[in-house]
């Protein structure tokens, strides 16, 4: 069953039209991209998900219903911009953001502690929210985002002002609510994250889909025919290859249309090159997007 | 749990939890009590012992030999005012007074001192008015005639009920005061719980943490929440008030006595007072989350707010002129329009007879005032809360509002 299905949604402001026409379903146990440059819709469409505001036209459905005051309590939400009541102690704050969920405040209590052992934030539960550094509240306010374990987790700027250990920590939780079955809406413009930890992405532009599907799809769609090659030796000139790039630590050989990959590693093992990585180039996220976006506004 | 009693719990702890609140709600007893304990120091002080006063007197007309003690004030006979002045300059005597012939026709005595003084204090004043009355009439009329003329006439008034008998609630200043106070207070609870909501709704509303209350809640339960959860501390605020109150009053009429003696609370005043409390702080807090929702920042919104907390002082402004024409069309007006009625309803209560229908034409009018008020604030919220930097236009709200 899809967790969520939109179907030609269009919401307008007075000025512009945020989202128009645009139509996706996210799966069981995917992590789903949003992405898109500022302005592109993407915060319009995350609150139309969560009922928070009401799309023009078009169908809104999270677990196979129209969202209820019933089915907010099976979705957790992290908002780009971070707050939580700073006079309010960290335990006391978890858990009530998570009755707010339906949950009883004694199984909360338990899970939280869980949560905040987990992420090494135990020592602090009976601190002030203002008593806490930036990273630590964000840490605080994932938590609350997925105490409830909620079968939709959407997740604006996840990663933003986190150091890396915390990001990897954060990475490695969404990955098992990924396996448990979750789905999660992550939105960012950390491009190298999206393309770490998602299946799914979609792009939109001007409240448009630009680019919609599998990630690993989409990126062999925008492949250029170029190999990455770490090698020792002298290459020369190589039959079928019409440029050769300079990296640091290694070399990108574009193809001709005629010639495969295969065909190219059997004449560097033929020619006697000692090779250390041979990978077959796909562009990144970053210059997809920036193709895509750059087309678009043209 | 019900998510509407879990807003209204947050809230309602957030609130009594604040040093303004506690502050404001202890310090109405403790000020009172301040209020009697400085009066017993300053009481102690003015009047430490019950020390003899010596007042020299000239007596130019010839007479004036008895009645020389008037309570602590002993007045001492010189002959020649030259001796009135040595006794003074030796500090024998404190003042002393010549009485001329012409005091028969002019009522006038000069009293002669060493002290700059506004007027010569009142004790000394009616020691030498008894002294020269009692003189006067020494003989002329029994002693208690002349204790009849010398006690300072006290009329009381007694309000009787259309039977004849003595009304339960008396009239006077001591009726007046307790009410005005109780304005004050109202109109500072709500000047300050308005502050608060709106500081709390801009605050969620900057770092986006409505947000994420209203992907839990709907925005009527977050409203209606918070609205009520405002609403009983003010309850709170005005029990404590209303509680201590009567204990604070005796203990100053026991220990002042005077004006403060005449002082009352009636029974029914206190309920209306509870019940305008209430309607006073829901209306309010209405008012400030509607504010709240159409501002774009806290600050922004606490401009606005002034418009209509104004509105709930304006009474107190108008305070002489409610007091002295207390039925005059206009206040009953401002009785009955939500704004102005709580404040206005208590200055007339203490000044006069609210007639029923009033009172209930002005609950009637806040009640309605709420309920509309809070379903109007549920579809502002809903519109333009998540609208974030910008206010919308009175044209935007409007449109919004028809548009269903």
């Amino acid at each position: 069953m899809n967790v969520v299905e939109i179907n030609h949604v269009v919401k307008s402001y007075a000025d512009k039209v945020a989202v128009d026409d645009l139509s996706f379903t996210i799966a069981q146990g995917e992590i789903f991209g949003l992405i898109g440059p500022n302005g592109a819709g993407k915060t319009t469409t995350i609150k139309m998900i969560m009922d928070i505001i009401k799309p023009d036209s078009g169908e809104v459905t999270i677990l196979g219903e129209k969202l209820s005051e019933a089915t907010k309590d099976k979705l957790g939400y992290l908002p780009e911009d971070r707050g939580l009541y700073k006079k309010q102690r960290v335990l006391d704050t978890i858990i009530y953001f998570a009755s707010l969920k339906g949950m009883n405040p004694r199984l909360a209590a338990e899970k939280a502690n869980q949560l905040l052992n987990q992420t090494g934030m135990l020592p602090n539960a009976r601190k002030k929210i203002d008593e806490l550094s930036k990273g630590m509240s964000q840490i605080i306010q994932f938590i609350v985002t997925i105490i409830h374990e909620p079968q939709l987790i959407i997740l604006d700027e996840p990663f933003g002002g986190l150091d890396p250990v915390n990001t990897e920590l954060i990475k490695k939780i969404l990955i098992d609510l990924r396996n448990q079955g979750k789905a999660i809406i992550l939105s960012t413009h950390q491009m190298n994250q999206i393309e770490e930890l998602c299946d799914r992405i979609l792009m939109v532009n001007d409240g448009r889909s630009v680019l919609y599907g599998d990630l690993a799809e989409i990126k062999s769609r925008y492949a250029n025919n170029a190999v990455l090659l770490d090698f020792k030796g002298e290459l020369g000139e190589i039959p079928g290859v019409t440029e050769q790039r300079q990296h640091k630590g290694y070399v990108e050989l574009v193809l001709d249309g005629k010639t495969t990959p295969q065909k190219l590693l059997e004449h560097l093992v033929n020619r006697g090159v000692v090779i250390n990585r041979f990978e077959i180039a796909t562009p990144p996220l970053n210059e997809i997007f920036l193709k895509v976006v750059g087309k678009n506004n043209e | 749990m019900n998510k509407t009693y879990l807003i209204f719990k947050h809230e309602f702890q957030g609130m009594i939890r604040r040093q303004g609140f506690i502050i404001m709600t202890l310090i109405v007893p403790l000020v009172f009590l301040l209020g009697i304990g400085i009066y017993q120091i300053i009481s102690g002080v003015t009047h430490p012992t019950a020390e003899i006063t010596k007042i020299g007197y000239v007596d130019n007309i010839g007479g004036f030999d008895q009645y020389t003690t008037q309570g602590n004030i002993s007045l001492v006979r010189f002959n020649k005012t030259d001796e009135a002045n040595t006794s003074l300059n030796g500090g024998d005597i404190k003042e002393y007074i010549i009485i001329e012939p012409s005091y028969y026709t002019t009522g006038m005595i000069n009293l002669y001192t060493l002290e700059k003084q506004l007027i010569p204090p009142p004790e000394i004043t009616t020691a030498i008015k008894n002294f020269l009355t009692s003189n006067l009439l020494a003989n002329k009329v029994p002693q208690p005639t002349i204790d009849v003329i010398e006690a300072s006439l006290n009329v009381i008034s007694i309000r009787l009920t259309e039977t004849g008998a003595i009304a339960p609630e008396q009239g006077g200043y001591g009726n007046l005061l307790i009410p005005s106070i109780f304005s004050l207070l109202l109109v500072l609870s709500i000047t300050f719980s308005s502050a608060y909501l709106l500081q709390g709704l801009g605050d969620e509303k900057e770092n986006r943490l409505i947000e994420v209350l209203l992907s839990s809640v709907s925005t009527r339960q977050l409203i209606t929440g918070k609205v009520l959860g405002l609403g009983a501390a003010g309850l709170v605020q005005v029990l404590v008030w209303v509680i201590t109150a009567p204990f604070l009053i005796n203990f100053a009429s026991s220990s002042i006595g005077g004006f403060l003696s005449t002082l009352q609370l009636p029974p029914n005043f206190l309920i209306l007072c509870v019940v305008y409390f209430i309607l006073g702080y829901l209306l309010f807090a209405i008012i400030s989350t509607g504010i709240g929702a159409i501002s774009s920042s806290a600050r922004e919104g606490q401009q606005l707010a002034t418009i209509f907390t104004l509105g709930a002082v304006c009474p107190l402004w108008l305070s002489s002129a409610i007091i002295y024409f207390p039925n005059s069309p206009v206040f009953v007006f401002l009785t009955i329009f939500p704004i102005t009625a709580p404040v206005t309803l208590m200055i007339r209560l203490g000044a006069t007879d609210v007639a029923a229908w009033q009172i209930a034409a002005s609950i009637g009018v806040m009640l309605i005032s709420i309920i509309g008020g809070l379903l109007l604030t549920i579809k502002i919220v809903r519109t333009f809360l998540l609208m974030y930097g910008k206010r919308p236009g009175l044209g935007a709200i409007l449109r919004s509002l028809k548009s269903g």
